[in-house]
């Protein structure tokens, strides 16, 4: 039965110098027939030029349940963006 | 968890916990947010779902078989290449979708049980017959013209993962439309014969293509609900006339004659009116009777049970080839 094919996360590469992207999942007995499975799935196109799949188990992912108190270290420090330093007009080329 | 009340069972669990969740799920459906698969949501918006999610998904795989059934007579080899092409895009299409149905926490083996049980249910339009090749060029053109009126307003669905699966389905589904029209204006430049069978193909799909949106608007109870989720953005009744204003001009161009007496321009409206499909008709292929509902789902059946032995050798195979030591692509 298929649902005892594990189920995989496929990512692609739609071009060299571009990342993998999140693009769906597939069933799968083994991540090799899962590679197979995806490049049937996901890139009838051309859409990818490489293919990466992790079993979906493998994952671990942040909880959207925390998520304010989990990202909220980042949310006060607006001297990490350029735009929080004044620098005069005529300085040119900053 | 015994409720005292009715007053207190609507709120179950600490509730400020599910006010708070309540109302950042509200927040993110008003600014048009995306709903992600790990989000907190209402068990009605995730069922709703998971309905619509999974009977989109049969409708592409019981899809394939009115299509796939000529596969083997296509007139040319040209056209068999097409014609496998699509209903393969059609295969893809679900697989797509039982993945998005997945993130809300379905089981893909469970919903094809379900479809071969006849518990969940697929689009009606797939239970009538192909008699000729000319209805595989009007199912591209006018079924799959339909689909796209449905499925593009569904690339903003409030679901995530269901509105990227519809991005990638709308843009294959273009192709799926352009063939067939494409195939109808070749026949229609051939022998009187062969614009008969455009015409007679016409005359079945146009009442069952009008019938894809769903029953009018004063009979879609739940109609309201879905549009204020974002999870439907037209009325059934709003789709299926964009559906006959974008149909009429093409079928002009074509030269077919579109079976409605009723069917005219509404300078007013600025739309074309057109005559009520036959709603009794539509209940009975819904309710299981159309033509080929037993075909189609003893078809799927037989394909998923003579698939088992397939499904076997490859768990025996995945097995082996991990006790030897590492799996290499």
């Amino acid at each position: 039965m298929s649902a005892d094919w594990p189920l995989y996360e496929v990512f692609l590469r739609a071009k060299r110098g571009l990342n993998h992207v999140h693009v769906g999942s597939v069933h799968a007995p083994d991540a090799a027939m899962a590679l197979r499975n995806a490049r049937d799935l996901y890139t009838r196109r051309n859409e990818g030029v490489s293919i990466w799949v992790v079993a979906s188990a493998d994952i671990t992912a942040s909880s959207p349940d925390e998520k304010d108190a989990f990202f909220s270290s980042s949310a006060d420090k607006v001297y990490r963006h350029p735009t929080f330093y004044q620098i005069p007009d005529d300085v040119p080329r900053i | 968890m015994p409720a005292p009340s009715s007053h207190v069972a609507e709120v179950p669990g600490d509730e400020n916990t599910a006010g708070d969740e309540r109302a950042h799920f509200d927040s993110l459906i008003a600014r048009e947010q995306r709903i992600e698969p790990r989000d907190w949501m209402p068990d009605e918006y995730r069922a709703t779902l998971i309905r619509q999610v999974a009977q989109h998904a049969h409708s592409e795989i019981i899809g394939m078989q009115p299509e796939g059934m000529w596969i083997t007579r296509a007139p040319s080899l040209r056209r068999k290449a097409i014609l496998l092409a699509k209903v393969q895009d059609e295969a893809g299409h679900g697989m797509y979708l039982y993945s998005a149905a997945e993130t809300l926490g379905a089981d893909r083996a469970d919903l094809t049980a379900k479809l071969i049980a006849g518990r969940q249910k697929y689009s009606s339009i797939f239970n009538y017959p192909t008699l000729t090749y000319a209805d595989v060029g009007v199912i591209g053109w006018l079924v799959d013209g339909a689909a796209i009126c449905n499925q593009v307003p569904l690339c903003r669905s409030s679901y995530g993962p269901y509105a990227r699966a519809m991005v990638r389905i709308c843009k294959e589904e273009s192709f799926h439309q352009r063939q067939g029209y494409e195939l109808l204006l070749t026949m229609m430049a051939g022998t009187p014969g062969q614009r008969e069978m455009v015409q007679d193909a016409v005359d079945r799909w146009w009442w069952p293509s009008l019938m894809m949106f769903g029953p009018p608007d004063e009979s879609s109870p739940n109609t309201a609900r879905s549009m204020a989720w974002g999870v439907k953005r037209h009325t059934n009744d709003e789709l299926r006339q964009s559906f006959v204003d974008m149909s009429v001009p093409q079928a002009d161009r074509l030269g077919v004659t579109l079976p409605d007496t009723g069917l005219s321009w509404n300078g007013e409206r600025g739309s074309y009116d057109f005559s009520e499909p036959d709603w009794a008709e539509f209940a009975q292929v819904v309710a299981g009777n159309g033509p080929c509902n037993a075909a189609r789902l003893a078809r799927r059946r037989e394909a998923h049970e003579n698939g088992e032995w397939v499904r076997a050798a490859a768990v025996a195979h995945a097995t082996k080839r991990a006790a030897r030591g590492g799996e290499r692509p």
